[in-house]
């Protein structure tokens, strides 16, 4: 095999090819390590004072909200998205098509905007406990959903959808083999479940489980609803509260140490994804067609989460747009529509472009160092927000004032004021980082579907050079080239604290907005920007077919 | 000479993937490299193709140097047509687009006359507007052929192009491409492990081992005189008779004195086996040799029996399928070579 191999591979590149990709690769990777730079360069020269309260007033209770938090929400995600994919994918029942397919939307919706609904809604003062408080006098047995439940809950119900994508794909792949052979073993279908169907899917659940801990310490938004203290608003706070660089930093290193053990259960995890089994759709095990009770019982199931985690949030943002949409849709709204599109646009073309560049880089050089260097510059999506945000600012505002005293040691006090850290290259820059991983997934995986021959081919047909890329590339990639930039696009749109830390003044956006808003508990104002973001997000849902054979 | 491989090296690592090849192929001729896999023939094609770079010698075409040691010409300035193990039609292009892919620098009119006129000699003039998926394998073979002949390259290169499709389409396709390919007077070079394949497209074959020619002739001249052991063994069937030579070219095996035509480089006394082909043994009811009949495999037309010497040697024979004899039974047999090869006996 490596004989072959070896005759396959595309010719070797040259030696200064290789240095200049090299070197092209490393300037990529700089978005995503300075910050980890700064971060860690911040841990190495600590301030006593900054500690000594941090550890005292701080860490500790930020520290366990931060771990009931993540464990709470990743095995609130890991049994309902198990749960549901195992519905949806072994058993028939009424709806199932159409559920198989809305499950997923969720996703559509950030889950601070589920958040501030779920608040709006369901505290004190919202609709269903005036409304209890009318008919019966008294609503004290609702349980509180400001509380640790709440926050779980919610970010739970938004969260679910990573584990039931990667389970249903782990259920629908494993074929029936493996039960019949249980079964022929003398299992129960019950047993055969626990023994063989569920163990053999459980890396994929674990990583998507994984996926839905990085997600959840990377979240702000929706703690920040919920006035939930985590290292993220912590964070945050002491960057605009405190005024304190330093202090932002070491919490940014603590949420740091919480990532990398997560992203180490992770690669474990995808270590396992190995022993999928069954591509032939014929191989499928027969659903279990569910009756009567039971058949109610999915049914109930599958519409419950659906209407909790989608559909009646979506609704309720309705009403309240309805509600006050003559006064919210002025010209100030059109300008936050217009900031969150020129962002989501740049951020979307820079990062195709980027990542079409590095997935070039990788087939044509794909030595070990290059395959190295691609992953880290694609490794920024395990970063929080936060911490990319401030660990790119800080850098950037330290260079801003070193040209600030050379000009104004060159220019004297008619120096101009340079505010560098203002500009749209700061966010930038953080979005780059955070979700060049984003574009870079599908781009890659096009680009590795045109296989050498056909490479080949084109230039024995003579077709060569920027030809073959115009002729052959560019038309096989469209597709690839359009998703990843769908993706971020509809990311940017999402993005809340990156937008908030690093974005120059009174760029606000749709996503800046819902945090004004929602800062102040006005909720019903918030819907109207909320609403836009979700029906942007529902593009990539719409992308997905309603079977979901094309998810990774 | 059209196209020209003198003394191709190519290396891997420490590993010669081609080692001094060395063959000519004539205008209008069907070459074949023929090997097992792992033999280098794939590479040789490669570097003709210009995808590998040279180690070591020269390719010409037409007196041209396309690679020599640290120099190549680019694979698409050299006008080698090639078709893919895979084929590697453009799943983006029609079967038209496909074929006009190599035509960009032809007027449109021209470009519609040549893509048409090779659908139609390829059988496919109705399937213009099909994508390659929507075709069958047979099809996608023959799109990618016309594909590889639009451009009117010099040489077309054909690496495993049936390997994709089951084996009884195969032979029918082969001959099909051969067609083509004589139609439009073609130079092509085909790689393959299947000598069927092979015998059934090419008018020279080479068999390839360890990256190095065996043999440079005609299927006929391959199958009858094999050049050395090794292509005695992989081209047909057949088995090693031990015997003694005892004259010029005579040879004594316990099957009587066999003669060879021209023995020259033979002294007596030398220990050889030689090769019998299974149709050098005929069946014989009058013959006072006989032999027990230890396997047969019915091949419709005719039987292959195994037959065994009261020596313990091994015989194969063709047999016409109404001599139906059951295993164990002892049947005469009659030694009638066209073309007795011997080879010098390995000590063991």
């Amino acid at each position: 095999m490596a004989v072959v191999a070896a005759e396959l591979a595309p010719p070797r590149s040259s030696r200064a090819a290789d240095l200049r990709s090299f070197l092209l690769l490393a300037v990529l990777c700089l978005p995503a390590l300075v910050p980890l730079a700064v971060v860690l360069s911040a841990v190495l020269t600590p301030e006593v004072e900054v500690w000594s309260h941090l550890l005292q007033y701080v860490l500790p209770e930020v520290i366990a909200n931060t771990i009931v938090l993540v464990v709470g929400v990743s095995l609130g995600a890991a049994v309902l998205g198990t749960l549901l994919a195992w519905v949806t994918s072994a058993c028939e029942f009424p709806g199932r098509r159409f559920f198989e397919w809305a499950l997923l939307l969720p996703l559509a919706m950030p889950a601070y905007v589920l958040a501030f609904i779920a608040i709006g809604y369901l505290d004190y003062a919202g609709p269903l406990q005036s409304w209890l408080r009318e008919v019966f006098g008294s609503s004290r047995w609702v349980p509180p959903i400001r509380s640790t439940g709440g926050v779980i809950a919610v970010l739970t119900l938004s969260l679910y959808p990573y584990v039931y994508l990667l389970a249903r794909a782990a259920f629908l792949s494993q074929g029936r083999r493996a039960q019949e052979a249980a079964r022929s073993l003398g299992m129960s279908a019950a047993r055969a479940w626990w023994r063989v169907v569920l163990p053999m899917a459980r890396p994929w659940i674990v990583a998507g489980a994984a996926l839905v801990a990085m997600e959840t310490l990377a979240d702000f938004g929706a703690v920040s609803v919920f006035n939930y203290d985590t290292l993220t608003t912590t964070m945050y706070r002491a960057w605009f509260g405190m005024f304190s660089v330093n202090a932002a930093l070491e919490l940014a290193a603590v949420l740091l140490v919480f990532v990398l053990i997560v992203f180490a259960f992770e690669r474990r995890a995808r270590a396992g994804l190995r022993f999928a089994t069954t591509r032939d759709l014929s191989q499928q095990a027969p659903r279990i067609r569910l009756r009567g009770a039971r058949a109610t019982l999915a049914t109930c199931f599958a519409a419950v989460v659906f209407g909790l985690g989608f559909f009646f949030p979506v609704l309720q943002l309705v009403l309240w747009v309805v509600e006050r949409a003559a006064m919210d849709l002025d010209a100030r709204y059109f300008e936050f529509v217009m900031h969150s599109v020129v962002l989501a646009t740049s951020a979307a073309l820079i990062i195709s472009a980027a990542s079409l560049l590095v997935a070039y880089l990788e087939r044509h050089h794909g030595t070990l160092m290059v395959k190295l260097l691609v992953r880290i510059a694609t490794s920024g999506y395990a970063i929080p927000g936060t911490v990319l945000a401030i660990g790119i600012v800080v850098p950037i505002i330290g260079v801003n004032n070193t040209l600030q005293s050379w000009l104004s040691a060159w220019l004297g006090p008619s120096a101009p004021a340079l505010l560098l850290q203002g500009t749209l290259i700061t966010v930038l820059l953080a979005y780059f980082a955070r979700f060049l991983a984003v574009g870079f997934n599908p781009v890659e995986s096009g680009l590795n579907r045109i296989t050498a021959a056909i490479d080949e081919a084109a230039v024995s047909l003579g077709a060569a050079g920027f030809q073959l890329v115009r002729r052959v590339h560019v038309p096989l990639l469209r597709t690839s080239l359009m998703t990843a930039a769908i993706l971020v696009f509809v990311d940017v749109m999402k993005e809340m604290p990156i937008t908030l830390i690093a974005r120059p003044f009174g760029w606000d956006t749709l996503a800046v907005r819902v945090f004004e808003m929602t800062s102040e508990g006005e909720w019903e104002r918030a819907a109207l920007p909320a609403l836009a973001i979700v029906l942007v997000g529902l593009i990539p849902a719409a992308l997905l077919t309603p079977r979901g054979e094309h998810v990774a | 000479m059209w196209l020209e491989l003198h003394e191709v090296v190519r290396r891997f690592g420490t590993r010669a993937a081609v080692n001094g090849l060395s063959f000519q192929l004539e205008r209008g001729a069907i070459g074949c490299l023929l090997g097992p896999s792992g033999c280098g023939k794939t590479t040789a094609l490669r570097c003709i193709a210009g995808f590998e770079p040279i180690d070591d010698g020269v390719i010409r075409a037409q007196g041209v140097v396309l690679a020599k040691r640290g120099e190549s010409i680019a694979p698409e300035k050299r006008h080698i047509g090639m078709v893919f193990q895979d084929l590697a039609l453009f799943p983006h292009l029609n079967v038209h687009d496909n074929v006009a892919f190599g035509l960009a620098h032809v007027s449109r009119d021209e470009r519609r006359r040549r893509v048409e006129e090779l659908l139609t000699v390829v059988g496919l003039a109705d399937r213009c507007f099909h994508y390659p998926h929507q075709l069958s394998g047979g099809e996608q073979q023959r799109v990618a052929l016309a594909r590889a002949l639009a451009p009117k390259p010099d040489i077309v290169l054909l690496d495993e192009p049936f390997s994709s499709l089951d084996s009884e389409l195969r032979e029918r396709l082969g001959l099909e491409v051969r067609q083509v390919l004589k139609r439009f007077g073609a130079t092509a070079l085909l790689v393959t492990h299947d000598q069927r394949e092979a015998f059934a497209v090419a008018d020279v074959v080479g068999v390839m081992r360890d990256g190095r020619l065996e043999q440079w002739a005609t299927p006929y001249e391959l199958y009858h005189q094999p050049a050395t052991r090794f292509v005695a063994d992989f081209i047909g069937e057949g088995v090693f008779l031990p015997g003694d030579i005892v004259g010029p070219s005579a040879v004594q095996t316990e099957l009587g004195v066999l003669h060879m035509n021209g023995g020259a480089r033979w002294r007596p006394g030398q220990r050889v086996d030689l090769l019998l082909r299974p149709d050098d043994v005929i069946h014989d009811d009058a013959s006072p040799l006989t032999a027990e009949v230890c396997a047969r495999t019915f091949r419709g037309a005719d039987f292959l029996y195994t037959l065994r010497l009261p020596s313990g040697t091994q015989l194969l024979s063709l047999v016409p399928s109404h001599h139906d004899h059951a295993i164990g039974e002892r049947i005469g047999i009659r030694i009638e070579p066209d073309h007795v090869v011997a080879f010098e006996r390995k000590s063991s």
